[in-house]
């Protein structure tokens, strides 16, 4: 993956007298904190594969893959919404709301004229899932974008607005997946892909796909551009808005996405799917160098982080420790990731 | 080329901005006004910009300049007065309408973003892109290369490929100016470049006012420093409470006047 974000050899090196380069250690990816919590995720990992004997096993591994493979997807959405320099709360609920919707959808559809075209019981509540997640994402866009609410407050209200829907819409009674295609849904949302679970595929696939579009393309640069600093972005002509929406509908769309995969590997769409998601996304994105302050922040990073917080989880179950320890770590390990990359940059 | 002062415009030929020949005029500006509610910000202003002359603008705070500088860039339309550019009549109803006609505006604060490197802010939207098929990818090596040959052109020590955050002043203005080169603007307005950079700093901004003149390039320069605006400028206008009270060529007048002009001790020259 590395090829990705490579940057362009430097032309020429002027060889300017009074200005040194950045020694390559302080420069690009290995400069970034994401490239220390890769090194931690590594060290964390063989310290536990070394203390718990039976983490090693493959069953443990996919096991391990799968669960953080869904905070990962959404990590994703949510790290391009940081790198402009927003938030999005709403993340959890959207999941369930789309999971739960997908899955009436899916009852409708079977009972309805459109059972007759092949694939549609299947097609037509994946895709209307997913544009209700995007339209979610859109509404969130059009008000801090345009309207110029807050993202933070903008966001709750969603959370609020979407959780709600999800309970009115089940009483609180958990969707299963119905009609004549639930064998296929179940294999495209919790099927094995060369042996990998679905759900990590997807996310290695976005993560790649996405690693790529940040770097490559004009819309990746103008999030950075607008996370840097929104006002040069606005004055220099890059339409801020639109990509401020865009980035929030992707958010939105990387959780309806994971709602569905969720539901596919529980079996079933309950309504209170995914709750309290939102900090675990955020606190995976932050630990993978995310900032909040905006203009940094990748897939890799997104990535780790999730894969740090599910390892560390594993191992203290494996090492048999109180699992009401787990969250008190998680919360220490956020901490000391945006610790060290302050004292690191404070050296310079 | 000939320049005469005007304090007053002519009555026989109603409002007239300086007299530069016809063909070396890029920028007109005739009776422009701008009112904000009660506030009249702006009052009968006339003004000529020539082919690569740099004119400085002075004026206490609350003269004007900013409102001015605003209706060149299209922040707003004036509410009275016409502008023209090489001749034509133009309305810019946006930014954007103004940068496409060849007028840029630097800012007080660069409009830099500091996590981006030099080239990427130099090229912020205006990226260059290469094609496979459907997709349109950035071209970085294209744009390091041409950012590289803008900063060799301006003589600033300044990497393509550096992150602006690791940059000095210096350096920074340097990446907004290889911006107006790259747009290949007609008229580049500086809002307080030298404001709050070092000494070192202000020679090099001086300077590279300079290299924009000789390419050809008209500079307004906005400024409260005296000594900058006298060593850098053609010409001075002054304005004092939405009004030009003096239009001089540098050598025709002294910072002494000129300060009188700002405060109001001399009431036009």
């Amino acid at each position: 993956m590395s090829v990705l974000f490579k940057a362009a050899p430097p032309e020429t090196d002027p060889g300017f007298e009074n200005i040194r380069r950045t020694v390559w250690h302080r420069r690009g990816f290995l400069g970034s904190q994401t490239a220390y919590v890769t090194l931690a995720f590594i060290i964390i990992t063989l310290l536990v594969a070394t203390l718990a004997g039976n983490f090693t096993t493959t069953n443990n591994l996919l096991n391990i893959s799968r669960n953080f493979s869904y905070i990962a997807l959404i990590s994703l959405g949510m790290t391009v919404v940081i790198i402009t320099g927003g938030i999005d709360l709403s993340v959890g609920a959207v999941t369930a709301l789309t999971a739960v919707c997908t899955m009436v959808l899916m009852r409708w559809v079977t009972d309805s004229p459109l059972a007759a075209v092949p694939w549609a019981a299947l097609v037509v509540p994946i895709a209307a899932g997913l544009a209700l997640s995007a339209f979610v994402g859109w509404v969130n866009g059009m008000m801090v974008a345009r309207v110029g609410l807050s993202p933070f407050v903008t966001t709750l209200g969603m959370l609020s607005i979407c959780r709600g829907l999800t309970y009115v819409i089940t009483q609180g009674r958990g969707q299963p997946p119905s009609g004549p295609y639930v064998a296929e849904f179940l294999s495209v949302t919790n099927g094995n892909v060369g042996g990998l679970p679905a759900s990590v595929v997807y996310m290695l696939v976005c993560a790649m796909v996405l690693g790529f579009t940040l770097r490559h393309t004009s819309w990746g640069r103008h999030l950075f551009a607008i996370g840097g600093n929104e006002q040069a972005a606005v004055r220099t002509g890059v339409r801020v808005t639109r990509v401020k929406i865009s980035a929030y509908m992707l958010c939105s769309l990387s959780a309806g996405l994971t709602g569905i995969l969720l539901a596919g590997w529980l079996g079933s769409a309950p309504a209170n799917l995914a709750n309290g998601y939102e900090l675990r996304v955020i606190a995976a994105s932050v630990i993978g160098g995310a900032n909040l302050a905006g203009g940094v922040g990748g897939p890799v990073g997104a990535v780790i982080g999730s894969a740090l917080i599910e390892v560390i989880r594993n191992g203290l179950v494996l090492g048999r420790v109180d699992a009401y320890w787990q969250d008190a770590l998680i919360g220490l390990i956020i901490i000391l990731a945006v610790l060290v990359d302050r004292l690191r940059t404070r050296q310079r | 080329m000939l320049y005469v002062a005007q304090a007053e415009p002519a009555p026989s030929q109603g409002v007239r901005p300086g007299t530069l020949p016809a063909g070396e005029r890029l920028l007109e500006l005739n009776g422009i006004g701008k009112s904000f509610g009660a506030v009249r910000a702006l009052d009968g202003m006339d003004l000529a910009i020539g082919v690569g002359e740099v004119v400085g603008l002075m004026g206490d705070n609350g003269a004007g300049k900013s409102t001015l500088t605003k209706v060149i860039a299209g922040n707003f339309p004036p509410s009275q007065g016409e502008i023209r550019l090489e001749g034509a009549l133009v309305t810019f109803d946006r930014p954007a309408a103004a940068r496409d006609a060849g007028i840029e505006v630097m800012y007080q604060d660069l409009a830099i973003a500091e996590n981006l490197t030099a080239a990427a802010n130099v090229f912020l939207g205006r990226e260059l892109h290469r094609s496979f098929g459907p997709l349109r990818l950035l071209d970085h090596r294209a744009m390091n290369r041409r950012a590289a040959e803008l900063f060799r052109e301006l003589k600033s020590e300044t990497r393509a490929e550096d992150t602006v955050r690791e940059m000095s002043g210096g350096q920074r203005q340097a990446v907004a100016i290889a911006r107006t080169r790259l747009a290949k603007s007609k008229l580049v307005l500086m809002d307080e470049p030298t404001a709050a950079i070092s000494v070192r700093q202000v020679a090099e901004v001086l300077e590279l006012i300079r290299r924009l003149r000789d390419s050809g390039t008209s500079v307004m320069l906005i400024s409260h420093r005296m000594p900058d605006v006298f060593s850098v400028c053609d010409r001075v206008v002054v304005m004092r409470r939405g009004r030009k009270v003096a239009d001089k060529l540098i050598a025709a007048s002294s910072p002494e006047e000129v300060t009188g002009l700002i405060t109001g001790a001399i009431a036009a020259a």
